[in-house]
């Protein structure tokens, strides 16, 4: 299955602010009770948006400002915790396409390249200097531009970062690998037959 | 080439550069549970895939499974449709599965070694990510996401980027009262809960090679809440011991070639690190969780650190983490009300943790006003307890007794906090709402910790009560 080339995404922004944002919080457990990816898009950031009783609390998410937002702007260590892929579909179903943040967790970064989300890397000024110029004008139009490693909006351009790999699988248009690795069969059985255990 | 454990495993499991530039790796074991499968089901029915090789794929139910209630249909609907949806899966693509009427069944990560089916050499991928815990027997175990899941069971293999290997030696005795979990969340605390991105983390020195089995799968299984996406032991006399005898290990003539191999996986002595850490291990005290991350932590008789003390990248999120505990900047731990405490988790529920934590309980009662539970990992865990006693020991306590599964760790069951609640919790992670209501409160700390909780009713010093 061939997919498109992502080499660049452009939209609005959104700031979440926070360190250590885990995917508990970006999809919590409660909705997980599901055995299709439907419907997560509602129950993104459930409980950063919503007060116990469901009322919704004053968020940049639920600030109608930022309603065309289609990128994440987002602080260190963004999708720590669980494996939930869950959390990169439920936020690609909300209808963001990419993240910028100042780092990401390895198994939530894996899991949204490969739902062709490219998660890219900034500086911690850079992350205050996006949020800033977000917050001041929330139609302003951001480019994350994995081709040339760079994040830019309202006439300013930082530089960003991503692992290379999954940088080059967005390229080329092989974020999501199943194609390739189905190419592989002959050689993977000839890398089991070496192993005991897969006897 | 020194090499190793991790670049042996990979290695042998390397089956070629995809052209994205990742690797396609073999994953012998995969193991499977109800909620990050059934979508993964779903998009091998979509393409008309099969399971490639189901003799390696192992399932059980545990993320939903009520603790209180055997009987199906279970009284949450969503629930019953997952477990009925793993068991067709299993049943139509030719997958073991370790079902509840088994008797084997339970948390995942409890499963897997107790019926020897996790060994060393292997790698081992599921879709959770406390997958690391296997890494404890010498293993290269970490969690993956559901699209990943789909990969593993259409192809065995996956695609993946080779990690740097950090060496954490932990030399020296413990101090009495002092636990693995203690060892995990000390080193969290020091290296940070993204300190070990990029990494996979090998455990060494005397304290670990002191450790039981269960203790080393209690720190590994804690790897990633510090960003490493594994964490392993080298294999050694405890895990060929642990390991011999079980439902899934070589036996005979086969078994003593087995451990002939498994021991050539370990590290070679002069084998290069890409980043080596020590630690003493008589600066590790009995820690517990003040904040909303697993790395928010301190020695039970420190303060909770004033935010003008803390680094400055830090100082967000413990503001921010106070608030939501409720918790001041420089106050005790030791004398907050608890109102509920969970031993169990794929972390803290095997069989030594309930031991010792019955041991501590015997002729004790739980605090007035303190719910206390306590749900064996697995099915093989609850009927070993039951078998020695422990579990009248529990219930006399002021326990509740409950059936295997992950219960509280993340509440995706009926086993949930209420309201803002304090939870004394042996499991891996206090993340704002993560035992189920959204203004309940964790501290995590370890089975002999909860039990000291437990019966003072508030967070205590376990040594200071038991007169360790």
């Amino acid at each position: 299955m061939s997919l498109p080339a992502i080499k660049q995404v452009t939209g609005k922004g959104v700031y979440i602010p926070g360190d250590d944002i885990d995917t508990d919080r970006i999809i919590p457990a409660r909705f997980m009770k599901c055995v299709t990816f439907d419907g997560l898009g509602e129950f993104m950031f459930y409980d950063v948006r919503h007060d116990p009783q469901g009322n919704k609390r004053k968020h940049n998410l639920n600030d109608p400002r930022f309603a065309e937002a289609s990128i994440i702007i987002s602080g260190n260590n963004f999708g720590c915790g669980s494996s939930r892929e869950h959390a990169p579909q439920a936020i690609a179903k909300a209808g963001f396409k990419a993240v910028i943040a100042e780092g990401y967790a390895e198994i939530f970064f894996g899991n949204s390249t490969q739902l062709g989300i490219p998660c890219v890397a900034v500086s911690a000024a850079d992350r205050a200097k996006l949020a800033a110029a977000v917050e001041a004008d929330p139609s302003v139009e951001i480019t994350v531009d994995v081709d040339k490693l760079e994040v830019r909006f309202g006439g300013q351009s930082v530089p960003c970062t991503m692992r290379e790999a999954n940088r080059d699988a967005l390229l080329s248009g092989r974020w999501d690998p199943i194609s390739d690795l189905i190419a592989g069969a002959e050689e993977v059985a000839a890398v089991a037959a070496k192993l005991t255990y897969m006897q | 080439m020194a090499k190793s454990l991790y670049e042996k495993v990979w290695d042998a499991h390397a089956v070629r550069q995809l052209p994205n530039g990742a690797t396609q790796l073999l994953i012998g074991t995969h193991l499977i549970h109800e909620v990050t499968s059934p979508q993964a089901f779903g998009m091998l029915r979509d393409r008309g895939l099969t399971v490639k090789y189901p003799q390696r794929t192992f399932a059980t139910v545990d993320h939903i499974v009520p603790t209180d209630e055997a009987q199906e249909p279970y009284s949450d609907p969503l629930a019953d449709a997952m477990i009925k949806a793993l068991r067709q899966n299993c049943k139509d693509f030719g997958v073991t599965f370790f079902d509840t009427d088994t008797g084997k069944q339970g948390v995942v990560h409890i499963v897997g070694p107790e019926q020897g089916i996790t060994q060393p050499g292997m790698t081992i991928a599921c879709g959770d990510s406390h997958t690391s815990t296997h890494g404890a027997f010498g293993a290269i175990a970490f969690g993956i996401g559901t699209s990943q899941v789909r990969d593993v069971l259409a192809t065995q293999t996956m695609a993946m980027s080779k990690l740097k290997v950090r060496r954490i030696n932990v030399d020296g005795a413990l101090r009495k009262g002092v636990r693995a979990k203690d060892v995990i969340l000390h080193i969290i605390m020091k290296l940070g809960v993204n300190g070990g991105t990029g990494y996979a983390y090998e455990y060494a020195g005397s304290v670990f090679d002191a450790m039981t089995m269960e203790e080393r799968m209690t720190v590994c299984n804690m790897s990633i809440e510090g960003g490493a996406r594994c964490g392993y032991v080298n294999p050694d006399e405890t895990t060929f011991n642990y390991l011999k005898g079980r439902p899934y290990c070589p036996k005979g003539a086969a078994w003593d070639e087995a451990v002939e191999k498994w021991r050539g996986y370990a590290s070679d002595p002069d084998c290069q690190y890409d980043d080596v850490v020590n630690i003493n291990a008589a600066d590790i005290e009995p820690t517990v969780t003040w904040g909303v991350t697993p790395g928010q932590a301190i020695p039970i008789s420190a303060n909770i650190p004033m935010i003008a003390d803390l680094p400055e990248d830090q100082k967000g999120t413990a503001v921010e983490a106070l608030e939501y505990m409720q918790f001041n900047e420089g106050e005790s731990m030791k004398g907050k009300k608890i109102d509920v405490v969970f031993v169990g988790s794929c972390t803290n529920g095997r069989f030594s943790d309930l031991e010792e934590a019955a041991g501590y309980l015997k002729g004790r009662k739980v605090a007035n006003g303190v719910k206390a539970i306590c749900v064996p990992g697995s099915q093989v865990v609850s009927m070993i307890a039951e078998q020695k006693g422990l579990h009248k020991i529990f219930m006399e306590a002021g326990f509740e007794w409950r059936g295997a599964g992950c219960s509280m760790c993340l509440a995706m069951n009926p086993d949930k906090l209420v309201g803002d609640q304090l939870c004394a919790s042996t499991s891996n992670r206090n993340f704002k709402g993560r035992q189920g209501s959204i203004t309940g409160r964790t501290v995590l700390m370890s089975p002999l910790m909860a039990v000291a909780a437990a019966v003072t009713g508030e967070i205590s010093d376990a040594r200071e009560v038991f007169g360790l």
